[in-house]
């Protein structure tokens, strides 16, 4: 039977450790589990947060999209994705990828796959909060974000 | 329709989202952009670039040269950066 991935969109903060713990629970199979915590940087102290903007619904059910074609491709055992919204400050985590399976290779492809495909198709903006007041802006998607995506193709 | 804006096209267009009623020419979603970059300086402004928004439709992501025949929803956003 198919694993059915645990995605959540939350302004909250998550324990990685927890969800990490909570991916092999009671699953005697798994032998390998592999997690990305991504963070808010303070870019040299240039910044003091960021605010996560999505679209309602949609975020979801890409993220969604994405959990089930990594699920479709590797024999996973537990799949968790957690995305936060809102303001998050520098040091704080934004986003958690938990995989598991029985052996390694496919936990790391799994999570990377995942992120690598949530940065450029899941519908999130970041936009930054400085230190000295002024206006950030938005955060430019990179070209090396999309060109990611090509070694999965 | 509904439209719906996020980021800096929601921030320059000054709006989150509308409901409109879109003219019988308007049958892409590239014809959609042209025809909203006519309502006024804020769409202009949010739009000058079109090649750079990206588009879904009815919460799919959808090319500029896909049709609008059954949207409902259309959403119009900048590049994402989530991760």
């Amino acid at each position: 039977m198919a694993v059915e991935p645990v995605i959540r969109i939350q302004t909250a903060g998550f324990d990685a450790g927890a969800e990490i713990a909570a991916a092999s629970r009671g699953r005697a199979n798994v032998g390998a589990v592999v997690s990305f915590t991504g963070l808010c940087r303070a870019e040299e102290g240039r910044l003091t947060a960021l605010e996560l903007e999505h679209y309602p619904g949609m975020a979801e059910a890409q993220i969604g999209r994405i959990a089930g074609e990594a699920i479709a491709r590797w024999p996973l055992l537990a799949l968790t994705v957690i995305h936060r919204v809102g303001r998050i400050e520098a040091g704080d985590d934004i986003v958690l990828v938990v995989a598991a399976a029985t052996h390694r290779q496919a936990a790391f492809d799994a999570a990377s796959f995942v992120m690598d495909f949530l940065k450029s198709e899941a519908p999130f903006w970041k936009k930054e909060h400085r230190r000295d007041g002024a206006d950030g802006g938005w955060v430019e998607a990179r070209h090396a974000d999309e060109e990611a995506l090509l070694r999965w193709r | 329709m509904k439209l719906i804006y996020f980021a800096w096209v929601r921030e320059r267009i000054g709006r989150s989202e509308e409901e409109v009623e879109l003219p019988a020419e308007v049958k892409t979603v590239r014809d959609l952009l042209v025809w909203l970059k006519t309502r006024g300086p804020e769409y202009e402004q949010a739009l000058q670039h079109p090649e750079a928004i990206r588009v879904a439709i009815n919460q799919e992501h959808a090319s500029h040269k896909e049709s609008l025949s059954g949207a409902r929803e259309v959403g119009l956003f900048p590049p994402m950066t989530g991760g």
